[in-house]
């Protein structure tokens, strides 16, 4: 162990994936890379809590039958997502009768779930995980914030929680994108109490990540084909950019966002752009993955970001710690 | 981070995109503006229909809590609150929002725990301190005419 950077020895494989999502999501951007898309949110639920979890279910399956897999080739399950308890993943993944971990790392939960997936997987106590995070933009609100046909406005500040799920399964050989260095983030609280700018919340979490890899790693930006924060919009993404000057983030075009690049900010009315746990999950299986299979791009980081409040914390006026796990992804 | 916490929160401040405040007041103005003149066209209208004029103020309110709950219903209203603001929610209008929209949410919880108990959590604290505020006023009253 390199002061926090952890690189793994036999560089478990991230050998499918799939990502689903909304109406919203499909209109985005990314919309035609997705595996499916279901316009009306719902995925056959009637419940916005239950087509949560429905999601997942249909991201595992579909990562799954990539490979021609079935559940019981799994070893473990690393799963959340934003709702109380984390009811989207451990409903939606019940019927796979897979052992079961359930994680809250608030939006950062598909890339701490990859990280200690990995972990796992190199020390060879698995052979085979899965990795499953989810997040719903009307299930989201009713948590977090008003109800869904509440006629309040939002501040340009804010961010859209994506109706999304990404779920991947690892390797501990097999062919896929690899997974060479992960490093789990620390939790930094910088004061910030408003609910309405959870991208300046998580931005020094991301920094002191970012800050601490290159500062102990022998690798530079320039080496890196995409560095990816996972949700903080284009407020945090300001704020990195500003901040990692010194790493030359102001000038270079290879620092983004999957929150600005999930959504069209001008056209989608989306704010400061994409949130929870299902923007980083998603565009990391419906646009990332498939770029660095294809090619396109060699050396990735992808920082999972997460806002670590609750709506009582917030109305108790708690500040808003953020936390930022790294993974650094490699073309095989 | 070489910043203090106090430090970093003006800067995330400073740094931050502002609301577009005079456009939005603009649309508030209109917008709020235009309910009530909808409001005064039903005043108006209910009078004309030989309505006792305390019946027809009562008439008029429960006319825009009606048109409010169904464009929350169908799903306009939130469209227009977003561009309105103060607009919609300083009238009726916003208050009906309120707890309409609260109900269709709860719903999946059930009547009692669900419907019952969370339509008023947004509309709630109005009812209370406007019943609250109403009650001082009215010992106030009460001992100033004695």
């Amino acid at each position: 162990m390199q002061k926090g950077i952890i690189k793994l020895k036999n560089s478990p494989s991230i050998v499918s994936f799939a990502a689903i999502g909304g109406l919203k999501e499909g209109e985005g951007p990314l919309g035609p890379q997705f595996d499916s898309i279901d316009q009306s949110n719902r995925f056959g639920e009637n419940t916005w809590e239950k087509s949560e979890a429905q999601m997942q279910k249909i991201a595992l399956s579909t990562a799954l039958s990539k490979k021609e897999y079935a559940a019981h080739d799994i070893d473990a399950l690393f799963a959340g997502d934003l709702m109380n308890q984390c009811t989207s993943s451990a409903y939606g993944l019940l019927s796979f009768d897979v052992p079961f971990f359930g994680l809250y790392g608030a939006c950062s939960t598909a890339i701490e779930g990859t990280i200690l997936a990995s972990l796992l997987l190199d020390t060879g106590h698995f052979s085979r995980t899965a990795v499953v995070s989810s997040s719903h933009y009307y299930a989201s609100e009713r948590q977090f914030r008003y109800p869904i046909e509440y006629g309040g406005q939002r501040a340009p500040t804010a961010q859209w929680t994506v109706t999304g799920s990404g779920a991947f399964i690892l390797e501990n050989s097999g062919r896929g994108v690899k997974v060479t260095e992960v490093m789990p983030g620390r939790s930094i609280d910088k004061g910030i109490t408003d609910i309405n700018n959870m991208g300046a919340a998580m931005a020094p979490a991301a920094i002191d990540t970012l800050t601490r890899y290159f500062a102990n790693s022998d690798k530079n930006p320039d080496d890196f084909d995409l560095i990816a924060t996972g949700d903080l919009g284009y407020e945090g993404y300001k704020i990195v950019k500003d901040f990692m000057r010194d790493y030359g983030f102001d000038s270079q075009t290879k620092y983004n966002d999957c929150g600005l690049m999930i959504f069209d900010r001008d056209t989608q009315d989306v704010h400061a752009g994409g949130s929870g746990c299902g923007c980083s999950a998603t565009v990391l299986a419906a646009h990332i993955l498939p770029e660095i299979q294809r090619g396109n791009l060699n050396h990735v980081l992808i920082l999972g970001t997460g806002a670590l409040m609750s709506p009582e914390s917030i109305l108790q006026g708690e500040s808003i710690p953020g936390i930022a796990h790294l993974i650094h992804l490699e073309r095989e | 981070m070489n910043m203090s916490n106090e430090q970093y929160k003006k800067y995330a401040k400073q740094k931050a995109e502002k609301s577009p405040l005079l456009k939005d007041c603009i649309k508030a103005f209109l917008i709020g503006g235009l309910i009530c003149l909808i409001a005064q066209g039903f005043f108006v209208l209910y009078q004309t229909l030989n309505i006792k004029e305390e019946d027809a103020r009562l008439l008029t309110s429960c006319t825009i809590i009606f048109i409010t709950a169904w464009l929350t219903g169908i799903g306009i209203f939130d469209k227009i609150g977003k561009h309105a603001g103060a607009g919609t929610i300083v009238p009726i209008t916003g208050f009906a929002n309120s707890v309409v929209s609260e109900a269709i949410d709860a719903k999946a919880e059930g009547w009692v725990l669900g419907i019952g108990a969370q339509m008023f959590t947004i509309a709630g604290p109005v009812i209370l301190y406007g019943t609250a505020s109403g009650m001082l006023y009215g010992i106030i009253y009460f001992f100033m005419t004695m």
